[in-house]
């Protein structure tokens, strides 16, 4: 019965998904559309630290930002094509993750997210101080160029199936991650690390695959983003938007697969809507971080398949 | 039977013809956007005021204009370069806004000047101080309207060395705006024969403590301390310099101070101090009148950025008028044409390179005994003309004809 | 050069002190209760904000505020422990953080709401006023009288916990609630105060900090992430860990801004990463 219901729940995931995506720029704005999918595709990599392997990451702003501005460097000052830039941010991501990872997983639970924090607050240091970055200004005009030499992504339709095409791609692999026995041991590290142990697991390495894998796929996020939106800017860097991606993850549902995309759907529309409130809007936000965490901590995914199961 | 359809025919066309002669306003209204920093840093310099100044440009303009209502969209845009240019983009693709107004930090302005460019619509700035914005960065659409880091060296700078302020030492925010106002402002002193004895500079934001800095600053000797930094900020560094014993031997030059950082300091703290500005809501009879009405419904007297903003959306509205349309080139054109006469300026006049020339105010703060009722903070000390104030066309603007 | 060097590690000494006050509530809050209150920067503020309305609107002076202040604002911490934290205990630690998270955007978004960003003066009270001319540099009254209440206050604290009956309980309480509660003592209510500490010794350091910074809603979250550091290099439940780091930091920072100034603001999470590298639980922590 299980099998059956977990084979029908994912082609009903991948159905949605494909016709909302497809459908998304005839329906609302374009850029709004691209930057709901680089912000799910930060949601979905940071889930694969948090709810599948049990680690919280305080410092994953670190890998998006370093990534959109190495991309944007490449595109702009070096000149490469659109695939090449982006190879180079997610190059950059996963340097930095490897380091990080190596840092920070000689400590677990809060320390383990304290040096996370402490480490991304130093790279936002080295980011700020390098004079091509462009300090507060951020690095602007980077171009879209034309995707292999052919599609000129300057025309916002073209930019988004683009971006859609790597998102689906990245979700395929995080799926798969997920289901294999690699997914396997790192659910069993989340649930009970000492009993992994003596299993004979390396857990050790298992973190630290998971966490360069996380922090890879986030920068893959920042690389698409500098190409989309054709900027850098501090933002990207600042402990706020690591902040702001463990809201759409718990927002959406951690643990869950499609919950982080919800949840970053979520929080970039009340973002941009609420946009006029003023101060209301950090009230709002912090408001919905409270009710979530006392009410709903399965996040709205979460719940919605909660739901589905008891009424079965 | 023929004939009368003939004749509906010909009125039909009669009447297209006629629309299309009618005074063109892009579809059917004009829509003002306020895009300001509602939440954080400038919020109370700008923000919301900035907002309400231009409803009531709008509100004293009649809310019409040829025929067609006006309408303002506000947003936040988070001091966010990149927040700033995709509300920017939506408002122009989507929502049809004419002309953004505010913008209030040199990034942000600096990120949307380029895509209003591209598009063909009007970018009012009343807030950013970068001089690159008239400069290297200038567009043709584009209109500097309220004060420049040069405008503040110049002003600050020059006056305070001819009073005898003649060796400098700066507290500069680390950042873009922060250094080149410290540059801007340290050429001034030079060449108006000072001496700059050093700078501390400090990561920003993220110092509350002041201290060392003041430290570094009351060692090096100098008579003036030049505060190269802005907001909260400034008012630290004021609140400990004071704190400190720092203001007995050494003066304090705010290079930029907003009247609202006058109001949370205190008189008893910001006393004596030097400030330049575009505009003091006790200047004058009209000033006073005006400032009356936006206290009225801002509970607050407003800044010269606020005071920038109605000023410069009047200003607009009447071009459109005069021009006839609201089509961009049309009005910047009149806009240029047209000197400004209002309470906010006497005379001023856009240059090509975009930035408007008006008198500036050099003003010191008045001390406790010398403030009679609230909100009477400033002494006028010298009205700087126009042509000192603001440099010259910049040749670095490739719209400037040579 | 030993002048100024000897001015800024003196400056470094006042600013620790006062990272010390601000630190002591986190680590006794994680320590006794597994909480990472990150709404402690916000009740900070809330405890200078409530020192500036009270002589506001109330006329009550900063020496009342001193006393009143903590209680108020403490206060406000029962409550959210008994409405909000006690519901999470037992979960996954990571809750009681996003929770504390959320409270910490309510509060400053509604003070932000309610006060706008520019801040507002208090006067440095009276009889502290002026100051000592140490040669080297300018001493205020108030500065001293900063770092002499720090001290106070923590070590008063440190001993109170370590060293007495009501202290044992409470650290008894994190080993083993249950056995506790056995003995008779009501644990729910223990916690519940002790949260409540927490909170007030934040307020009490924003009453002490509304004099020499601007009140404004957005103080508490520039000085949060610091506090945060100071605390795990300290040891995250060391109450002591937390004094001496928290002026050793102070000191460490007042080197750097003599030295290289741009760099003040990020050299204590560079330390952090140093510390945790060579001393995974931190410079005093014990291994949990």
């Amino acid at each position: 019965m299980r099998r059956i219901w977990k084979g029908q729940t994912l082609f009903m995931v991948w159905a949605t998904l494909v016709a909302v995506g497809l459908a998304a720029p005839f329906v609302v704005y374009p850029v709004f559309a691209i930057n709901v999918l680089v912000m799910a595709l930060f949601a979905s990599a940071f889930n694969l630290l948090l709810g599948y392997t049990g680690l919280l990451s305080f410092g994953h702003a670190a890998f998006l930002g370093s990534a959109a501005y190495a991309t944007g460097w490449a595109a702009k000052s070096w000149g490469l094509g659109v695939l090449p830039s982006m190879a180079t941010g997610v190059a950059v991501a996963t340097v930095l993750g490897l380091v990080f990872g190596a840092l920070a997983l000689r400590r677990s639970g809060i320390y383990f997210a304290m040096i996370t924090l402490g480490l991304a607050q130093v790279v936002y240091f080295l980011i700020v101080q390098m004079p091509w970055t462009g300090g507060e200004d951020g690095l602007q005009g980077i171009p879209r160029g034309k995707l292999i030499g052919i599609v000129d992504l300057g025309n916002s339709f073209a930019m988004y199936y683009f971006t859609y095409a790597v998102f689906l791609g990245a979700f395929w692999l995080i799926q798969r991650t997920i289901d294999s026995p690699f997914g396997q041991v790192a659910r069993a590290i989340r649930e009970n690390e000492p009993r992994a142990i003596s299993l004979g697991y390396d857990v050790q390495r298992y973190k630290l695959l998971a966490f360069v894998l996380s922090a890879s796929l986030a920068g893959l996020a920042g690389s698409l983003k500098a190409i989309a939106l054709q900027f850098a800017t501090l933002g990207d860097v600042a402990w706020q938007r690591s902040g702001e991606v463990v809201l759409m993850t718990l927002l959406g549902g951690m643990g869950t697969v499609l919950g982080p995309s919800i949840g970053a759907l979520l929080v970039v529309t009340m973002e941009q809507y609420l946009a006029s409130l003023g101060s209301w809007v950090t009230v709002i936000t912090g408001g919905v971080f409270v009710v979530m965490v006392m009410a709903f901590r399965k996040g709205v995914v979460g719940e919605i398949l909660a739901l589905l199961r008891r009424t079965r | 039977m023929k004939s009368r359809f003939a004749v509906i025919a010909a009125l039909l066309f009669a009447a297209g013809v006629a629309s299309a002669a009618d005074p063109k306003v892009s579809d059917d209204a004009v829509r003002i956007g306020v895009l300001t920093d509602m939440t954080g840093y400038y919020s109370d310099l700008a923000g919301p005021g900035s907002v309400e100044a231009a409803r009531m440009a709008v509100e004293d303009f009649g809310g019409k204009v040829l025929g067609k209502p006006i309408a303002i969209v506000s947003a936040d845009h988070q001091n966010k370069a990149d927040v700033s240019s995709t509300i920017a983009r939506k408002w122009f693709d989507e929502d049809k806004v004419d002309v953004i107004v505010d913008l209030v930090s040199s990034s942000t302005a600096l990120a949307v000047m380029p895509v209003a460019a591209e598009k063909k619509r009007i970018t009012l700035l009343s807030g950013p101080a970068t001089t690159a914005i008239t400069g290297e960065k200038c567009t043709p659409y584009n209109v500097h309207w309220t004060y420049n880091n040069w405008a503040l060296a110049n002003g600050t700078g020059r006056e305070v060395v001819k009073q005898g302020g003649d060796t400098w030492y700066f507290l500069t925010a680390d950042y873009v705006f922060g250094k080149s106002l410290e540059e801007d402002t340290a050429a001034v002193v030079k060449a108006s024969g000072g001496k700059v004895l050093g700078a501390s500079r400090h990561p920003s934001p993220g110092t509350t403590d002041f201290s060392s800095f003041l430290l570094q600053a009351q060692a090096s000797g100098a008579k003036i301390i030049g505060l190269a930094n802005a907001g909260a900020d400034t008012v630290n560094a004021i609140k400990q310099a004071n704190e400190f014993g720092i203001t007995k031997k050494q003066n304090l030059a705010g290079l930029l101070v907003f009247i609202s950082d006058i109001n949370s300091l205190g008189l008893p703290t910001a006393k004596g101090m030097y400030l330049t500005t575009a505009f003091y809501w006790d200047r004058d009879d009209d000033s006073r009148k005006w400032s009356k009405r936006f206290f009225e419904k801002t509970k607050r007297m407003p800044t010269m950025v606020q005071a920038g903003v109605y000023s410069a959306v009047s200003h607009y509205l009447r071009a459109i008028q005069a021009a006839g349309t609201d089509d961009a080139d049309a009005v910047m054109a009149r806009m240029r044409e047209t000197p400004v006469n209002d309470f906010f300026a006497k005379n001023g006049r856009i240059g090509p390179d975009g930035l408007h020339r008006h008198d500036m105010y050099l003003v010191q703060v008045k001390t406790p005994e010398e403030s009679k009722y609230p909100w009477d903070y400033y002494k006028i000390a010298k009205v700087i003309p126009a042509a000192e104030a603001f440099p010259p066309i910049s040749d670095k603007c490739p719209n400037v004809k040579k | 050069m030993i002048q100024a060097l000897s001015g800024q590690l003196l400056l470094g000494l006042i600013n620790g002190s006062f990272y010390a006050l601000l630190s002591l509530g986190l680590a006794i809050i994680f320590g006794l209760l597994d909480v990472v209150n990150f709404a402690h920067g916000a009740q900070y503020m809330m405890g200078a904000f409530l020192a500036w309305m009270g002589l506001q609107y109330l006329g009550i002076g900063y020496w009342w505020a001193l006393l009143l202040v903590p209680l108020a604002v403490g206060g406000t911490g029962l409550i959210v422990e008994r409405v909000f934290l006690r519901r999470l205990q037992g979960l996954d630690p990571l809750y009681g953080l996003l929770l504390t998270f959320g409270l910490a955007l309510v509060i400053e978004g509604a003070f932000h709401h309610a006060y706008g960003n520019s801040g507002s003066p208090y006067p440095v009270p009276e009889s502290l006023r002026g100051g000592f001319d140490l040669g080297f540099m300018y001493l205020p009254k108030y500065r001293a009288w900063v770092v002499l209440v720090s001290l106070a206050v923590s070590l008063g604290s440190w001993f109170v916990i370590e060293k007495t009956r009501l202290g044992s309980y409470l650290r008894a309480g994190t080993e083993n609630p249950k056995l506790l509660q056995a003995f008779g003592v009501n644990v729910p209510i223990m916690f519940m105060l002790t949260y409540g500490f927490g909170v007030a010794l934040a307020a009490f350091a924003g009453v002490m900090a509304a004099p020499i910074y601007q009140v404004t809603p957005m103080m508490g979250s520039s000085l949060i992430m610091v506090v945060f550091a100071v605390v795990v290099i300290g040891g995250m439940g060391s109450i002591l860990g937390s004094i001496v780091t928290g002026i050793g930091v102070g000191l460490v920072e007042g080197l750097t801004k003599f030295i290289w100034p741009q760099a003040a603001s990020v050299v204590v999470f560079v330390l952090m990463a140093l510390v945790l590298l060579v001393r995974p639980a931190g410079l005093f922590g014990r291994q949990k």
